[in-house]
């Protein structure tokens, strides 16, 4: 796919709807279509956290693996929707499996570019920043409800 | 046409009462204290009570003490159970009497938070004190009471209620927080979406004999809540005590149909002018004797806001949830069920039983209570009491007689605490100090 | 609101026609209560229970489980309204309150579904088609099914929670063409505790309803969501200005969904919500059941969001 179709994906997307338009063609230049067949792993726990994704298709766990449980899904990922911090915060790891539940189209971002043009330009930076912690603060409100396990019995 | 002043009801409204001008059946009714008596002061209303048969004036009787006798002794003889104040155990319960003799002749109580103590009157007042730890809700709403016996048969399960028999009550020596009391009873309990048809029966036959307080105690606020300290409606027949000039009389007036059939039956005379002056020169001192106050101005809205105020957790500490309070109250009404069976597990019953807030497995759903914290539970109680009765019923539950102060073991005191919080509206726990001991919270 | 002038003198003609106590007149106590008359038939019914049987006893998952009854005397309807409870009565145990669950069209029988969360509900799981219980009920309010027909509905179930709304999707998809979209969210803690398994695919099978389903979390292998409930609530496709939510699950579970769906767009007075609490009598007299100043017996189990928003989410309230 060109980068100019990319490019137009992009301004659809909630998440990079309101991003400047230059910003946006050079995220474009940053990006690559993947796919992933149902079972195949986008990351493994502790890989180095060089991309996050946008999911354009299809759906993704999350999965912690616990020994004598087996691999646990703690949450699902799917179409519209950005897989990935760790890329943002050091030590640049990966702290979950990700695998495909079924078959994936999504759009991958060299997150150590993305990064390195962050420090040169502040604003593009925070243009992330603002992002990104809606996003976080999202899946931790989330979290916490899930922690609380309010369908146990009492 | 006489009108009483303007009062200030309970109901937060101020209305006129031209009680004197209804006829007189309606004129004592409890009916007259609900919401309906906004229709009552409407302009139509007022016109159309213009044009009714004129009514007779507030017929007064003088009843001597020695008459007095004859009166229970008469209301026994209708086939009435007499239940009214007689000592025991060092307390002015309410009991079955048999006669005058069983009153509490020539004593007196003496009150404070946390205490209570009988003390001998100089004179032979029979009706010489005001409540005690009994409220009249144990007559009409008992604590134990059968819901249904279940048999087990072959087939299936029989299910049997008890029909709604009631005894015939004749209730002597209630007081105007007790009728007070009785008419939010009826509201809760006859009154809702589902009525209790028991206690409606008990209440239609018993026969209401109220007194007026002419010496309130020091825990007594009923003023401040305008229920009292003078009768105004809900009884059959009222009497005030007058010991005076070396006599001992009652002035007696009925408040009812009945109590007007009534009384022409029973020894009376008429009340001269000087003897109805009097007793309302004794009536005006008693309001004027009460010291204890609760501020009801915008208080529901104040409980409302002040949710998360300190003062709880200061009164928690001290409140041990004994329920004391909530047995003793006149208007607490939650229940519970218990079911029993018998050894075979052919029979099976419910009961009925009185209950408190303060139990800690009250609020109880899976997994735990929702108010686990003795500050959870006191708040409960009392905004309950003061601010969400008024949006439940339309009515303060509170009747100001002071009974839960005078029986909590540690003497908490609501109007203090209604003081207190109104005192640092609005205070949360960042900005109020820890005080070292409850009492100096102002 | 009758004239209270003409009411008293009905009231005393009614007194002076047909007392039943010795004296011709009435007390103080009966005029009282003269002015609170209830038609007739209203007092006893909610107090005694009914007998009824067991028909069927249906096991939902591991903890949950479903009782089909039908009033002893087999020729009687019940007749409720989706949203609605009963107090069972499990002999010589107790009487609990079980939210029906069945369909309302359907009032030859009536389902309940439950969790065994303490005695009773264990005794009740032991029951045996034949045995007997004690019915009392319906009990309580009702969702707005009537109210909420030209909106789209959104329904967001947790857990437990779907057995009161079930009736209510019943009845909405009996009606089907008088409501915009209709969407049913749905929590669970693990893919085992999915309730009406079987049902929630066929529902998804529908073209005219859109059903979603997650679970807290999954052992993988698992292809269906994992994520809280309320994650569902921003991406389900409904018109935020014309909708109407159903909201029921624990509590903790309603507030957050609500907060999301406020967020969605949704009204304050277009969320409903159905609440818990202690009950023993279901008629509003022994006080157990209230929240702050309403009583979730009578005033609720549901309620309009924004009646009770300023007392959900107080601690111990």
């Amino acid at each position: 796919m060109q980068v100019k179709a990319l490019e137009d994906l992009l301004a659809e997307t909630p998440f990079f709807k309101d991003l400047d338009p230059a910003y946006r063609s050079m995220l474009a230049g940053c990006g690559v279509n993947v796919v992933f067949r149902a079972g195949e792993f986008l990351f493994r726990e502790n890989d180095p956290a060089e991309r996050f994704y946008l999911i354009r298709a299809g759906k993704v766990a999350l999965e912690i693996a616990v020994p004598g449980r087996g691999p646990m899904i703690i949450q699902t990922v799917q179409e519209g929707e950005v897989l990935g911090w760790s890329w943002l915060v050091p030590p640049y790891r990966m702290q979950y499996d990700a695998r495909a539940v079924e078959l994936t189209r999504a759009i991958a971002f060299d997150g150590a570019c993305i990064r390195t043009k962050c420090e040169q330009d502040p604003k593009l930076g925070y243009e992330f920043f603002k992002r990104f912690s809606v996003l976080i603060v999202q899946r931790l409100a989330a979290l916490r409800l899930q922690l609380l396990d309010v369908y146990a019995q009492p | 046409m006489s009108a009483l002043p303007k009062q200030r009801c309970c109901w937060r409204m101020e209305v006129d009462l031209w009680v004197w001008d209804l006829p007189p059946w309606a004129r004592s009714s409890s009916f007259l204290g609900r919401c309906q008596l906004a229709e009552l002061t409407s302009p139509t209303a007022a016109s159309s009570r213009m044009q009714q048969p004129q009514s007779q004036a507030a017929l007064a009787v003088t009843v001597e003490r020695a008459q007095f006798a004859l009166w229970l002794e008469q209301f026994r003889r209708w086939g009435y159970e007499l239940i009214g104040p007689t000592v025991r155990d060092g307390a002015i319960v309410y009991d079955a009497i048999g006669s005058a003799e069983d009153l509490p002749v020539g004593w007196t109580d003496e009150q404070r938070p946390g205490r209570y103590r009988l003390k001998r009157r100089p004179d032979a007042a029979l009706f010489g004190y005001t409540v005690g730890p009994h409220a009249w809700k144990r007559f009409l709403h008992p604590p134990r009471h059968r819901l249904a016996r279940v048999r087990r048969e072959n087939d299936g399960l029989q299910f049997q209620a008890d029909a709604a028999a009631a005894p015939k009550l004749a209730l002597v020596g209630v007081r105007a927080c007790d009728l007070q009391a009785l008419a939010l009873l009826d509201k809760v309990l006859a009154g809702n979406t589902f009525a209790d048809p028991h206690y409606a029966e008990r209440r239609r036959q018993a026969l209401v004999v109220a007194v007026n307080c002419l010496q309130p105690a020091s825990t007594c606020f009923c003023a401040s809540v305008g229920a009292g300290p003078r009768v105004r409606f809900g009884f059959d027949l009222a009497l005030t005590e007058v010991l005076a000039d070396g006599r001992h009389y009652f002035v007696a007036e009925a408040g009812s149909e009945l109590g007007r059939e009534l009384l022409k039956a029973l020894p009376h005379q008429p009340t001269t002018p000087e003897e109805r002056a009097t007793a309302d020169r004794l009536l005006t001192a008693a309001a004027g004797q009460m010291s204890r106050v609760l501020d009801t101005t915008g208080l529901k809205e104040l409980l409302y806001r002040n949710y998360e105020h300190p003062r709880w957790e200061q009164v928690a500490r001290r409140c041990l949830t004994c329920a004391n309070c909530t047995l003793v109250c006149p208007t607490c009404f939650c229940t519970t069920v218990e079911d029993i069976t018998d050894l075979t597990g052919a029979q099976a019953e419910r009961w009925r039983r009185w209950d408190s807030c303060f139990t800690a497995d009250f609020s109880y759903i899976h997994g735990g209570s929702v108010r686990a914290t003795a500050r959870s539970r006191y708040r409960h109680w009392l905004t309950h009491k003061l601010a969400t009765w008024l949006d439940q019923f339309g009515a303060l539950g509170c009747v100001g007689c002071g009974r839960c102060i005078t029986w909590c073991p540690v003497g908490i005191d609501l109007t203090e605490e209604v003081r207190a919080i109104r005192h640092a509206d609005g205070a949360t726990l960042a900005q109020q100090k820890e005080p070292t001991h409850a009492s100096q919270s102002p | 609101m009758p004239n209270p002038e003409t009411h008293i003198y009905q009231a005393q003609a009614q007194l002076d026609a047909d007392s039943t106590n010795a004296w011709p007149t009435a007390s103080a106590g009966a005029l009282a209560l003269q002015v609170h008359a209830k038609a007739p038939g209203t007092d006893l019914e909610p107090m005694s229970p009914r007998p009824c049987r067991v028909l069927r006893l249906k096991t939902e998952t591991d903890d949950t489980f479903t009782l089909e009854l039908q009033p002893a005397n087999s020729t009687s309807r019940f007749n409720f309204v989706p949203g609605q409870f009963n107090m069972l009565y499990v002999f010589g145990v107790g009487e609990v309150p079980i939210s029906i669950s069945g369909d309302p069209d359907r009032p030859r029988t009536v389902l309940h579904t439950t969790r065994e969360v303490g005695a009773v509900t264990r005794a009740m799981r032991r029951l045996r088609p034949g045995d007997m219980l004690g019915l009392r009920g319906p009990f309580g309010t009702g969702w707005p099914v009537a109210e909420a027909e030209n909106n789209d509905v959104v329904i967001v179930a947790g857990g437990i929670g779907l057995a009161p709304l079930r009736p209510a999707l019943y009845y909405i998809l009996a009606r089907r063409e008088k409501y915009g979209r209709v969407v049913l969210l749905y929590g669970a803690r693990t893919p085992a505790d999915l309730l009406f398994r079987a049902e929630l695919e066929r529902w998804r099978a529908r073209f005219d309803l859109e059903v979603y389903a997650t679970v807290d979390r999954a052992m993988a292998g698992w292809r269906g969501n994992v994520g809280v409930v309320t994650t569902l609530i921003s991406r389900a496709p409904f018109d935020p200005l014309n909708t109407v939510g159903l909201v029921c699950g624990p509590e903790v579970m309603m507030r957050f969904a609500v907060q999301e769906l406020l967020r969605r767009g949704v009204s304050p007075q277009s969320i409903y919500l159905s609440m818990e609490r202690n009950m023993k009598c279901a008629v509003g007299l022994c006080g157990r059941c209230q929240l702050g100043p309403v009583f979730v017996c009578k005033d609720g189990p549901v309620f309009r969001y924004d009646r009770i928003a300023h007392w959900l989410g107080k601690w111990e309230v």
